[in-house]
């Protein structure tokens, strides 16, 4: 059996979404270097919908196709739908990942929220 | 394809498979057994202990074959730890990057009461013989330190090792398994008392390996059963699989030399090229190392999606990664010569085979280089890297 379901191995080898949004509404970073993985999260948002969201991301295969699952689940939601992310929703869209690489999933889910965040206190100040 | 793993393990030769399929279609008699069938088997096996031992200096009644590394790593330590608990001497010394099979017997000695001292091994990944000298006490029973490191190939003053231990009195185990068949191994000549070796790692088959032990050292068993191996191993002899290991090893000793003197100039080609790459370091002695292994660590990736990528360019490799590891931390080995987390998680190891080619070289540089410089792309540390957020590592 392979390590990661094709789906997986589909959003690593291809990823959706990447890159940087210079005048983004809202970044947000998880993870360190330490532990060999990092997830930066960009969104812009019009109106409350996510208009568009990029990343990039340092890690294994599981990390990068989680980013790039997670970006893909989220762009054209409205911001309420996209704080309900979970770990699980990531993970179950790529055909699920192996125990010890659902952490990955836990990344995108956090640097998505964080990224919202951002954007919810931006929008207040 | 191109196979760039051979440390992991290699492909077994056309000797010694032929001889193995036919061992195990014509020599299937117990060797225990008297009748001539049974008898055939232990002539097999007896004449492949002769062939490994006159490879490396030994005498045939001091080859115990096992079922591979690990296991003779095992015996070799639990044996040498007996021997020395009855003399009050519970002391041990190795090295920091050892092979699991060595670190974690050592762990359970421990356990038991034993303590252990971990040699530094620099930041070249080398011992240093007099550290060894200063680290032994009366109380020491045992120095085990490897031949070759698995991971950076680095090669360890194994001769002198070994001298300051006969002066010494105490016994030296050597885990042999990277050199054995890759660079001339003597246990004469290198004062060694206890040796282990792995069939698959010079294209023998996997699931075999053996110990040597010199004469006059008792050894403990790990495996209770029949009187197979002097009473020293358990169960019904690898048939097959003793007589192509042999096999094997006689093939690989007969061309030491030659392939050994052009492995080195791929090695050294492919250093030269992947140096080409910023933000790369070797890992280990560039010079001191086995002739096959190449050991890089690249700023601001990570070692698993690095693998993924090759593998679909048709590159087999492995990574110290944590990812790969199925731990958190990296690799025990690039942490033990100074390499920080950060850059420990994006290191590749290539480790090639005697028939590699210098186009097959180029096509590893050229795609190294290319899923380097892709995945770096999107690398939020690369961009804090360029951007000076960060200071570089390497």
């Amino acid at each position: 059996m392979a390590l990661y379901s094709e789906k997986v191995m589909d959003h690593f080898r291809n990823p959706r979404n990447v890159g940087v949004i210079e005048d983004a509404d809202g970044v947000g970073e998880v993870g360190n270097a330490k532990c060999g993985d990092i997830m930066k999260m960009y969104l812009k948002i019009e109106d409350e919908i996510i208009k568009d969201v990029k990343f990039e991301t340092f890690g294994c295969g599981s990390a990068i196709a989680s980013s790039s699952m997670a970006t893909e689940l989220i762009k054209g939601q409205p911001v309420s739908e996209a704080m309900k992310l979970t770990n699980k929703a990531v993970a179950e869209a790529l055909d699920g990942l192996p125990d010890y690489k659902m952490h990955c999933s836990v990344l995108a889910e956090e640097a998505i929220r964080l990224a919202l965040e951002d954007y919810e206190n931006k929008k207040k100040a | 394809m191109i196979y760039a793993d051979n440390a992991a393990t290699t492909k077994m030769s056309k000797t010694a498979t032929d001889i193995m399929i036919f061992h195990i279609k014509e020599t299937y008699g117990n060797p225990s057994s008297l009748y001539g069938i049974g008898q055939k088997a232990k002539e097999v096996i007896e004449e492949a202990r002769s062939d490994i031992a006159g490879v490396i200096g030994a005498d045939p009644k001091e080859i115990l074959f096992t079922s591979g590394g690990s296991e003779a790593d095992n015996q070799a330590i639990i044996s040498a730890a007996r021997l020395g608990e009855r003399k009050g001497k519970k002391h041990i010394i190795s090295t920091a990057f050892e092979h699991h099979a060595v670190l974690h017997t050592l762990n359970k000695l421990k356990d038991e009461g034993f303590e252990i001292t971990l040699l530094d091994v620099h930041e070249d990944g080398i011992v240093r013989a007099e550290e060894v000298r200063e680290a032994i006490r009366d109380d020491t029973c045992l120095v085990t330190v490897m031949y070759a490191n698995n991971e950076i190939g680095t090669i360890q003053p194994i001769r002198e090792i070994g001298k300051i231990c006969r002066e010494k009195g105490v016994l030296f185990h050597t885990d042999a398994v990277q050199a054995v068949g890759h660079i001339p191994v003597n246990v004469e000549e290198d004062n060694i008392d206890l040796l282990s070796s792995s069939a698959h790692k010079y294209h023998g088959p996997k699931g075999v390996g053996f110990l040597y032990a010199k004469k006059g050292i008792k050894l403990t068993n790990l495996i209770e059963g029949g009187a197979q191996e002097k009473g020293r191993r358990g169960g019904t002899e690898n048939v097959p699989g003793i007589a192509a290991m042999a096999a094997a090893l006689k093939e690989a000793a007969a061309n030491m030399e030659k392939n050994a003197a052009n492995v080195s100039k791929k090695r050294d080609r492919l250093i030269a090229g992947l140096k080409e790459i910023p933000h790369s370091a070797i890992n280990g002695d560039e010079i001191n190392r086995l002739p096959g292994n190449v050991n890089f660590c690249f700023e601001g990736i990570e070692g698993e999606s690095l693998l993924l990528l090759l593998d679909d360019k048709g590159i087999q490799a492995s990574s110290g990664s944590a990812c790969t590891s199925g731990s958190l931390d990296p690799s025990h080995v690039l942490l033990a010569i100074g390499r920080v987390h950060d850059v420990a998680h994006g290191s590749l190891r290539l480790s090639l085979s005697e028939d590699i080619t210098d186009e097959e070289v180029d096509e590893i540089i050229n795609s190294v280089k290319e899923v380097v410089e892709y995945l770096r792309s999107f690398s939020p540390i690369w961009r804090d890297l360029m951007a000076g957020k960060k200071e570089f590592i390497l």
